[in-house]
């Protein structure tokens, strides 16, 4: 039988993605074509794109309207990478003159994000004059915007009217009740609201915002913190009822929570997600729902590819030196966009022609997590150098993405590796639940203690694109008769 | 009678468009009232407002000195619980917030 890998029949034009990691196989499948035309470049809205294309956020938002249980205003960290956290607050003019340094210094650059570090619409002026002068500015530039959704529906219209055509609202909740245990309180016409009664307003802005966004025809994405105990089963319900709202794309991420930031689950001892069950998640919306799964949980002002940070490259005294011709710095812009755009179009045409075949036509051996250490669609990174491993799931249906595991590098790739045998006992502790490691190189140590741990490393498919060199592993172990066995028969994480 | 923003606060803005007698101004390190312009939202709304929507306990102080969010009052982490954890996390070497 063919394999399906690349979705062909689901996605005709644009959404077949050689680099399928992040979503729903048929992401962009059902979309119309004016849709997929608005996600194609978009990093935080396709999955392929987030190889290809970066993203910026300007921090101009600092005020917000209400209190969540996993963000705290009062400690701010530059070495950290977490939403809700930016090292410099800007005005709308240093906003604006930021982003074409930006533009035309990564020319990949297509979307600019406004994410906080507040809530966007409790900083209106700021937002809109930043969103004003761009559009005017750099019309190349595609903008977007963060919210929580309390203030959302008092805003749609000039949202509309700044041709901001995607939106995110961070959903985590339809009851009350669960409302209550994420946000202590809403400031809500003059008052500060407690518990229950706050949630219950919040929960009713957001709906309200999300079906006004959609009968506009604005693209909404919905954010959910997924909390262990407390939204964890609820967010199922969330999934179906937006999208029957017209969301087209749900971002599931794992709750951060440590003492060291303050936040009140952090404090109170509130645990995170571990990986399966995110991923256990993830896989129960995803009948229902176009699951996103290359988020990086970016900060308020990141700069660069998901899963980079070149903020500090752009600091305001830096940018001050700048001298920015954004006239040229676009039709620089445009012919790297075509290029990138003629690449993505090689490669598909090149993945339409490519299947992996199988011998037998019904279902067979069980699906394998593998990890993949690589920065775009092929296999790149040193084992030792590898900052995040991408983790797909192999089956008979083909590979799928399916999130991503953070990583410290512990080779620094010269004399000492310092503490490097304790920085590799928590790689392999975050690749939990893998049994094959994909990577260019690796060395001989860390190839010992990673079989020892049960997880095999393969330096074979270097330079080779991730899905077929995970599905040329995964066809290696049913070969070699290693999938036989029920999937329950190998522990996962 | 006026109220009085004090060095905890994080400068996020939220207070100044909400202040229903423009007494709130921008300044170093942190934002300011106006004590002549501040009516303490008397008669106006039922609380004052930019206590209302302060996120940090104990940055607004009334007249008489008084934080209007006390610890714990706007976090819901107990200041008990606060206390332990920072012990927690020196414990364990980090720096305690």
């Amino acid at each position: 039988m063919d394999l399906p890998i690349y979705q062909e029949e689901a996605a005709p034009k644009g959404g077949c993605s050689a680099g399928s990691c992040g979503s729903t196989d048929d992401q962009l499948g059902h979309l119309s074509d004016d849709i997929r035309k608005k996600v194609q470049d978009h990093p935080c809205y396709s999955e392929e794109a987030h190889h290809y294309f970066a993203r910026m956020h300007v921090a101009v938002a600092p005020a917000c309207n209400i209190q969540c249980h996993y963000c705290n205003r009062k400690y701010d960290c530059a070495n950290e990478s977490r939403p809700g956290v930016v090292s410099e607050l800007m005005t709308p003019d240093q906003a604006v003159k930021k982003t074409l340094a930006v533009a035309a210094t990564i020319p990949q650059m297509t979307v600019l994000g406004i994410a906080g570090p507040g809530d966007p619409l409790a900083n209106p002026e700021r937002t809109f004059e930043t969103f004003r002068q761009l559009a005017e500015k750099a019309p190349d530039i595609k903008l977007c915007v963060s919210t929580n959704g309390l203030a959302l529906p008092d805003h749609v219209e000039e949202l509309s009217k700044h041709n901001i055509d995607h939106v995110t609202i961070t959903i985590n909740c339809l009851d009350p009740d669960v409302g209550a245990q994420i946000y202590p309180w809403i400031f809500w016409k003059n008052k500060r609201i407690y518990g229950r009664e706050g949630a219950a307003i919040l929960i009713e802005q957001q709906q309200k915002g999300l079906e006004m966004l959609t009968a506009k025809g604005i693209l909404v994405k919905v954010n959910s913190v997924l909390i262990p105990g407390v939204n964890d089963q609820h967010l199922k319900e969330v999934s179906k009822v937006v999208k029957a709202k017209g969301a087209f794309l749900h971002n599931v991420m794992p709750l951060i929570a440590e003492a060291e930031h303050g936040t009140f689950y952090g404090v109170m001892g509130q645990r995170s997600p571990n990986p399966a069950e995110l991923k256990d998640l993830q896989d129960a919306c995803e009948g229902d729902m176009n699951m996103m799964r290359h988020c990086r949980q970016c900060r308020a002002d990141a700069v660069g590819l998901l899963g980079e940070d070149r903020g500090s490259e752009f600091t305001l005294d830096k940018i001050e030196e700048m001298d920015i011709d954004y006239d040229k710095a676009m039709e620089f812009r445009a012919e790297v966009r075509k290029g990138i755009q003629a690449e993505l179009d090689a490669k598909r045409a090149e993945a339409h022609g490519k299947v992996v075949s199988l011998e037998k036509d019904e279902p067979q051996g069980r699906p394998v997590l593998m990890a993949v250490a690589a920065k775009g669609p092929v296999i790149n990174i040193h084992f030792g150098h590898a900052k995040e491993f991408l983790v797909y799931e192999a089956s008979y249906k083909g590979a799928k993405f399916i999130g991503h595991r953070k990583a410290e590098a512990y080779c620094a790739g010269d004399e000492t590796c310092g503490d490097g045998e304790s920085i590799l006992g928590k790689t392999i502790k975050a690749l939990e639940g893998c049994e094959t490691v994909l990577c260019s190189k690796i060395g001989y140590e860390p190839w010992g203690e990673l079989e020892a741990a049960g997880i095999q490393p393969n330096g074979e498919h270097a330079m080779e694109p991730i899905e077929e060199a995970v599905m040329a592993v995964w066809n290696e172990m049913l070969a070699a008769g290693k999938l036989d066995q029920p999937a329950e028969a190998k522990k996962r994480a | 009678m006026a109220l009085e923003i004090i060095e905890s606060c994080v400068n996020c803005f939220a207070c100044q468009p909400v202040c229903p007698n423009d007494a709130i101004y921008e300044a170093k390190p942190h934002f300011l009232i106006n004590e002549d312009k501040c009516t303490e939202c008397v008669g106006e709304f039922a609380d004052a407002q930019c206590a209302s929507i302060c996120p940090i306990e104990g940055a607004i102080l009334d007249e008489l000195g008084v934080a209007l969010n006390p610890p714990g009052s706007l976090t819901g982490i107990p200041p008990e619980r606060w206390a332990a954890a920072q012990l927690e996390i020196q414990a364990r070497g980090g720096t305690p917030l």
